[in-house]
């Protein structure tokens, strides 16, 4: 308790021994900008209502313009915004794996240099919440539904290309060798899911991170910018800046949870023979959404986190029985030597120039870090909230090393389970399955299936609550100008627009072709994120270390 | 029959809260009560403050402006919090015991619809606390 004649706190903490104090725990932008100072802020429509004038507004009428164009004139944006996603990942592959490399360099570079002790949130923060809740958020933010989609069919996809010697193949492929196909597949899928997704989600996090918690500045895509633009922030550039990542998160989110809707209706159809119908689907999305509005109201401690250990506690479990029950001998030594071969595979698989292999970098790796990278802003956003108090080195641990560890154990067991059932049992049903199914047909060859595949659909739908809640609270953050304390009926709205979204084009078509538009938006961010690895090198300089 | 009042505020909408002030001031005279202001921000940077330390710091100017204005003894302490919005009341009933108030006064709005979905603070912690709760509505808009 402080009375009123006692000093305020924070002039008395200081930085760690060796290091000249600044004046506060952490060392604030000086700017007279006033958060919430654009915001429209009314209680007479009924509702209290708390916004940015121009992000709203603007993201607003831009979102309805695409999605009534997207349906009005599906035969001619289709084509449009497939042809734009093909050519970015088709020409421009470079950019995107120089991008990634130069992420994953900066923030491995952050872990080992002594910028690793400045603590978020300054000198003396103490973090939010515990480990196990900040790292079940992290992940199942990051990318918990696609460990469920990919986590089986990736490992086998790229096995397959690489035996046959097939246009697609990582590398030079291992034509007619399986032990060889095996272990270049599993690297490959190993890392398109491991350090880089990662590397871009690190850097927006922290940067976020740090320009709001130690720099004073609004929790919005725009405060990054500060040591580049200056106080031109606050203008037309930081907002298009935060557009764009309303427009990446919010047409990501919807796109997503349509055609999510459809491949859990299709699991839902092979496991009890629930008709995979439009109705199936839509009742899928708004079950999906009314569980994310009970989430975001409840909020992020109670909502999203307890949802987040729900689903880390139930992915565990799912991973355990694989293991127990699958060839676990060479699970266990499959994670040690896949990990192997992913830090011998990645210089020849991140090299962005000179590829022989332009079917795996343009079709695989470039759509990836697209589609990584477009969702930077959104899981960049959320993790930045939950990791006050966390130090730079912590967080970069937490967020980029004890991840991909995980990715490799994940593979290793699902995918490594398909490609023995393949290699060692002979068995074809996995290689069969399309897409949607080749998770439950891998568990229907393991004992229990029943029981594993209810636990996997209840994962996939579980995972898409999380992402929908967690995506609902960053753009109300964002279209609020930063604020974290909008009013409920914010969050409210953005929940149900992306459910209506998603059902929209769900019956009226162009799914796909609004998901390859927002994950255009890569590009873009691509270079948003190389000028924020500068800013924030340059932003981190001038903290105290903790001790 | 009360010697410590808490007194939640909102530094971004002190307009609401005058007539729950004057409210609080009467009180606390008659029966000789301390006063704990309480305010609740998020820990990430907010319109009233970029720090949670500033915010404590505003308080505190906050509770000395009121200590002038009623003599009564004051104190001021702030409760960050990573969602505000969602945790206000939970964050408020453990103040209470926290603080070890007596009696809360807070300014409330008047009722309206949507108050059904989402129940206002006021309404929110009168039904969970154990002690009483004083809900003062702001002043109506006309």
């Amino acid at each position: 308790m402080a009375s009123h004649d006692e000093k305020p706190v924070a002039h008395e903490q200081g930085a760690s021994e060796g290091i000249p104090a600044p004046e506060g725990a952490a060392n604030l932008i000086d700017t007279d900008y006033v958060i919430g100072q654009d915001n429209i802020a009314t209680r007479k429509l009924g509702v209290p209502i708390d916004l940015h004038s121009i992000v709203f507004t603007v993201s607003s009428l831009l979102i309805l313009l695409f999605v009534v164009v997207t349906l009005a004139l599906q035969d001619q944006v289709a084509p449009l915004f497939n042809g734009t996603f093909s050519y970015l990942t088709g020409n421009l592959s470079w950019v995107f794996l120089l991008g990634g490399n130069i992420f994953v360099l900066v923030a491995l570079g952050l872990v080992v240099s002594p910028l690793g002790k400045v603590r978020i949130g300054g000198a003396n923060a103490t973090p939010d919440f515990s480990y196990a809740g900040w790292f079940a958020m992290l992940f199942a933010a990051g990318m918990g539904i696609g460990l469920m989609f990919y986590g089986v069919a990736e490992p086998l996809s790229h096995f397959g290309t690489s035996l046959s010697g097939a246009d697609g193949a990582p590398l030079a492929g291992a034509e007619g060798d399986p032990q060889a196909a095996a272990s270049l597949g599993m690297a490959a899928t190993i890392y398109h899911w491991g350090l880089h997704p990662w590397g871009a989600y690190a850097i927006v996090g922290l940067s976020l991170a740090i320009f709001a918690y130690n720099k004073g500045l609004p929790l919005t895509m725009r405060s990054i910018f500060y040591p580049i633009l200056g106080e031109r922030i606050w203008g037309w550039p930081g907002h298009v800046i935060d557009i764009l990542a309303v427009f990446a998160t919010l047409f990501g989110l919807a796109t997503s949870l349509g055609l999510g809707a459809t491949q859990a209706s299709t699991g839902l159809n092979y496991l009890f023979g629930i008709p995979n119908t439009n109705t199936t689907m839509v009742v899928l999305i708004l079950g999906i959404t009314a569980v994310a509005l009970f989430s975001v109201i409840a909020g992020v401690d109670k909502g999203v986190q307890r949802l987040s250990q729900l689903n880390m506690a139930l992915a565990f479990l799912l991973l355990t029985f694989v293991i127990i029950v699958g060839p676990t001998l060479a699970i266990a030594t499959g994670f040690f030597t896949n990990l192997g071969a992913y830090i011998t595979n990645i210089p020849a698989l991140s090299n962005p120039f000179g590829r022989e292999d332009a079917g795996f970098v343009q079709g695989w790796t470039a759509f990836y870090w697209a589609w990584w990278i477009s969702w930077s802003p959104f899981v960049g956003m959320f993790i930045a909230r939950v990791s006050r108090g966390r130090s730079v080195r912590e967080f970069l641990i937490a967020v980029l090393l004890v991840p991909m560890l995980v990715s490799v154990l994940w593979m290793t067991a699902f995918g490594g389970t398909a490609i023995d059932q393949v290699i060692n049992q002979g068995l074809t049903e996995v290689q069969d399955a399309t897409l949607d199914l080749k998770l439950f047909a891998m568990l229907g060859q393991l004992p229990l299936s029943s029981i594993t595949s209810f636990v996997g659909i209840v994962l996939v739908i579980v995972f898409f609550v999380t992402s929908s809640d967690s995506g609902s609270l960053v753009i109300d953050s964002i279209t609020a100008g930063g604020k974290v304390d909008a009013p409920k009926s914010q969050r409210i709205f953005w929940a149900i627009i992306e459910g209506a979204i998603a059902i929209a084009l769900l019956l009226g078509g162009g799914l796909s072709a609004l998901q390859a538009a927002s994950v255009s938006t890569g590009l873009p961010f691509t270079i948003v994120l190389l000028f924020g690895c500068y800013a924030l090198i340059k932003a981190l300089i001038s903290e105290p270390r903790s001790v | 029959m009360f010697q410590h009042i808490m007194v939640p505020v909102d530094l971004a909408h002190m307009e609401t809260l005058e007539p729950a002030l004057q409210v609080v001031a009467d009180m606390a005279r008659h029966y000789d009560a301390t006063i704990t202001y309480i305010g609740i921000t998020s820990n990430s940077p907010s319109s009233v403050a970029r720090t949670p330390e500033e915010y404590q710091q505003k308080l505190e100017a906050f509770a000395r402006k009121r200590h002038a204005v009623h003599g009564r003894p004051v104190t001021a302490r702030a409760y960050g919090s990573t969602d505000p919005t969602a945790n206000l009341d939970d964050l408020l009933v453990n103040a209470i015991e926290d603080v070890n108030a007596d009696l809360v006064i807070m300014a409330t709005h008047l009722p309206r619809s949507l108050d059904a979905f989402i129940p206002a603070h006021g309404d929110a912690v009168a039904a969970r606390a154990r002690t009483s709760i004083f809900l003062v509505r702001a002043q109506q808009q006309s």
